[in-house]
C-alpha cells in the first residue's frame, strides 16, 4: 500500500465538502477521481497534498502519518499540479519551475548547475525550452498548466497528485500531457473530469458524489451507461474501442435514447 | 497584463546591479552629507568622512573648517544614515507584508501599521510601561503596536482562507485613522510626559533628530530581519503561490506567516520609533525593484533594501532644502509622491481583474 486515505471528513465552515472518503493508491498505479462538480474531488486532493488539514481521518504514505510529517518531507515524495494558477508578481518561466526544487534545498542551500540542468530538462519535456526567460504572467492559460506540470517534474518525486491537470489544455496537449505522465512511471492520483480520458489512462477509478466514494473499480467496471446515469445523470452510449481497447462513452443529448 | 513586464528582456546581472547601488549608496552618503540649508562641497565632506576612517585617516590633513566638521559629522551624517536604514528597513517591511498578504499594495502605512505603532508607542510613554527597559521601551512598544495592527489587519481580510484586498485596504484605512486618533487625544492631553515627540511627528515622520544613540537597535534589527529573510527567500516565493501550492511545495504555511508578522513588526516598530511614519516607502520602493529585477525575492530582498535607503536620504534632503531654513517633514514629501505611485497602481490592478 502506497497512499491510504481513510474516513477522511472535511467542511469549509458549515457546509460539508467531504464527508467521508477512504481510498488506497499503490505504488506505481495511475488511480482517477471522477464526480460531478463540488463532489469533494478538489478537497480529498487537497488534503492528500497537505493544502488543507483535514477535520477527521487519517491518511498514511507508505505507512508513515502523513498529517504528521514535516512538510519538506512529504514534497520529497509528492509533486501536485492543482487549479491555482496565479502568481501576484512576475516570475520568469524558468523561475517558476526552478520553485520545484525547493523542497531538496535546505536552509542555506544554493542552486547548482544540477538544480538547472533538471529545470532544463523538464522545460523540454514539456516542448517549453524557448520560453524559458519569459515572464510567467503573459503565458496563456494553457502554457501556464504546461509551466506548473514542468515544475512537478522538476521536483523529482515518484508520486503526482493532479488536480485536472488538462483543465485548460486543448485535446493536444491533454493527450500529450497524459501521455508524458504515464511514461513517467510514477505512482498517480489525478481528478479527472473528461471521463473518456480517465478511462484511457486510469488503471482505477474512485467515483465521488456529494462528499463520498460511491463507487471504486476499473474504468470498464465503473463507467457503464447505467453508472454514468446514476453520477451525472446523462445518458450515454457506452462501448469498447476497437483501437484503444478501453471504455469509450458518447454522451447522448436529449431525444437520442440509447 | 503587460505592465508586468520586466524593463530588460534579458535578466539584468544581479552581481552588476548590486554593485551600481552599493556605489550609489556611497555617493549618496557623501552628497547628501554635504547638502542642507547650510551645504558643505562635496570634496570637503569626503575629506572629512575618510579622515574618520581608521587607516587612510591620519593621511589627510584637517584643512576645513570646525563648523563644517561638526556639521557633517555630527549633525548630517547621523541623519542620512538613519535615513538609510529606515529606508531600507521600510522596503523590507513592505516586501515582508506584500508575501504575507499576496499582494504588491501592502504597506506599513497604508495597512495602518505605522499607525498602530505610533499610538502604542504614545501610550507606552504615557503610563511607562516598559520604561524599565530604559532607550529601548520606545521601540519595543512600537512593535507590541505594528504587531497588534498586523494581526488584527490580517485577520479581519481573510476571508475564507484567502485574502480578499478590498477589505484589507478597507481595514487598513479603519484602523489607522482609529489609532491616528489615539495618538492625537494622547499627544495633545499630555504633553509634557511625551518629551521631544509631538503629534506631528508620529504621523508625518522626521529624520531631522537624528543622532548618533538612534541608529543601533534599527540596523541591528535591519540585519537580523534581512539575514532571516535571505535564508528563507524560497519559502517566501512559494508563498505567493498560495497557501495550499506553498504547503504542497514543502512550506510550513503558518509557521512562515507567523515569521514574517514577526520581522515586519519588529521592522516597522523599531523604525517608527525613531523616525515617526514615513509611508509608502514600503510600496514604492518593492514595485519599482520587481519592475527591475522581477519577483524573486532572492533579488528583490537586497535591491529593495538598497533603493529603499537611497530614496529615503534623497527625499529626506529635498526635506531641508525646499523651505530651508524651515524643514518639511520627510513623511509629507514621500505621502505626495508615494499618494499618486499608489492610486496608479490600485488603478492598474483593478484594470487586470477585469
Amino acid at each position: 500500500m502506497f497512499l491510504q486515505v481513510k474516513d477522511l471528513r472535511y467542511s469549509y465552515g458549515e457546509t460539508e465538502a467531504v464527508e467521508q472518503a477512504s481510498i488506497q493508491v499503490d505504488r506505481g498505479e495511475f488511480v482517477g477521481i471522477i464526480g460531478p462538480n463540488g463532489s469533494g474531488k478538489s478537497t480529498l486532493l487537497k488534503a492528500v497534498y497537505r493544502g488543507l488539514v483535514p477535520d477527521r481521518g487519517s491518511i498514511t504514505l507508505e505507512g508513515e502519518d502523513l498529517l504528521r510529517m514535516p512538510y519538506k518531507r512529504s514534497a520529497l515524495q509528492m509533486a501536485v499540479v492543482g487549479q491555482e494558477h496565479e502568481i501576484p508578481f512576475d516570475f520568469s518561466v524558468e523561475e517558476v519551475v526552478a520553485m520545484g526544487r525547493a523542497p531538496h534545498k535546505r536552509l542555506f542551500d544554493i542552486d547548482t548547475k544540477k538544480d538547472r540542468d533538471i529545470v532544463r530538462h523538464a522545460l523540454e519535456c514539456l516542448g517549453m525550452e524557448g520560453l524559458a526567460k519569459r515572464s510567467y504572467l503573459q503565458l496563456s492559460g494553457g502554457e501556464k498548466q504546461r509551466v506548473l506540470i514542468a515544475r512537478a517534474i522538476a521536483q523529482e518525486s515518484g508520486f503526482f497528485v493532479l488536480d485536472e491537470p488538462t483543465n485548460h489544455l486543448d485535446i493536444s496537449y491533454q493527450l500529450q500531457i497524459f501521455d508524458l505522465i504515464k511514461g513517467l512511471g510514477v505512482t498517480v492520483l489525478a481528478a479527472i473530469h473528461d471521463l473518456n480520458l480517465a478511462s484511457l489512462y486510469c488503471d482505477r477509478l474512485y467515483v465521488m458524489k456529494e462528499g463520498r466514494v460511491i463507487m471504486e473499480g476499473t474504468p470498464e467496471e465503473v463507467l457503464t451507461a447505467q453508472n454514468i446515469y446514476r453520477i451525472y445523470g446523462v445518458q450515454s452510449s457506452v462501448e469498447i474501442h476497437r483501437l484503444t481497447g478501453k471504455t469509450s462513452i458518447t454522451f447522448l443529448p436529449e431525444g437520442v435514447s440509447a | 497584463m503587460h505592465l508586468g513586464k520586466h524593463f530588460f528582456e534579458k535578466a539584468p546581472d544581479m552581481r552588476l546591479i548590486l554593485l551600481l547601488l552599493l556605489l550609489f549608496s556611497l555617493v549618496t552618503l557623501v552628497l547628501a552629507t554635504g547638502l542642507g540649508p547650510v551645504s558643505v562641497s562635496p570634496e570637503t565632506t569626503a575629506r572629512i568622512l575618510m579622515s574618520r576612517i581608521p587607516g587612510i585617516g591620519s593621511s589627510i590633513i584637517p584643512d576645513w573648517e570646525q563648523l563644517d566638521q561638526n556639521i557633517v559629522l555630527g549633525l548630517r551624517l547621523p541623519r542620512v544614515c538613519l535615513g538609510m536604514v529606515v529606508g531600507a528597513s521600510l522596503s523590507v517591511c513592505g516586501v515582508c507584508m506584500q508575501a504575507l498578504v499576496r499582494n504588491s499594495l501592502a504597506d506599513p502605512f497604508i495597512l495602518g501599521v505605522s499607525s498602530g505603532a505610533s499610538a502604542f508607542a504614545t501610550l507606552g510613554m504615557l503610563f511607562g510601561a516598559f520604561s524599565f527597559l530604559g532607550i529601548y521601551s520606545l521601540s519595543i512598544s512600537a512593535f507590541i503596536g505594528s504587531a497588534v495592527t498586523i494581526l488584527f489587519v490580517y485577520g479581519i481580510s481573510r476571508v475564507k482562507g484567502r485574502i480578499n484586498i478590498t477589505q484589507l485596504l478597507l481595514s487598513g484605512v479603519a484602523v489607522s485613522m482609529i489609532m491616528d486618533g489615539v495618538t492625537s487625544i494622547i499627544t495633545l492631553s499630555a504633553p509634557n510626559a511625551l518629551g521631544l515627540h509631538n503629534a506631528e511627528f508620529w504621523m508625518s515622520g522626521s529624520l531631522a533628530s537624528a543622532r548618533w544613540a538612534y541608529l543601533t537597535l534599527p540596523l541591528a534589527v535591519l540585519l537580523l530581519c534581512m539575514a532571516v529573510l535571505m535564508i528563507n527567500y524560497r519559502g517566501l516565493n512559494l508563498l505567493l503561490l498560495g497557501d495550499e501550492s506553498a504547503a504542497a511545495l514543502g512550506v510550513n504555511v503558518r509557521q512562515l506567516q507567523k515569521l514574517l508578522v514577526l520581522l515586519a513588526s519588529l521592522m516597522a516598530g523599531v523604525t517608527i520609533a525613531v523616525s515617526g511614519s514615513i509611508g509608502f516607502v514600503g510600496l514604492m520602493v518593492p514595485h519599482f525593484t520587481r519592475l527591475l529585477v522581477g519577483g524573486d525575492h532572492k533579488k528583490v530582498l537586497p535591491v529593495s533594501a538598497l533603493l529603499g535607503g537611497i530614496l529615503v536620504v534623497w527625499v529626506d534632503v529635498a526635506a531641508r532644502m525646499i523651505i530651508a531654513p524651515e524643514e518639511l517633514p520627510v513623511g509629507i514629501l514621500t505621502a505626495v509622491i508615494g499618494g499618486p505611485v499608489f492610486i496608479w497602481m490600485l488603478k492598474r490592478s483593478s484594470g487586470e481583474k477585469s
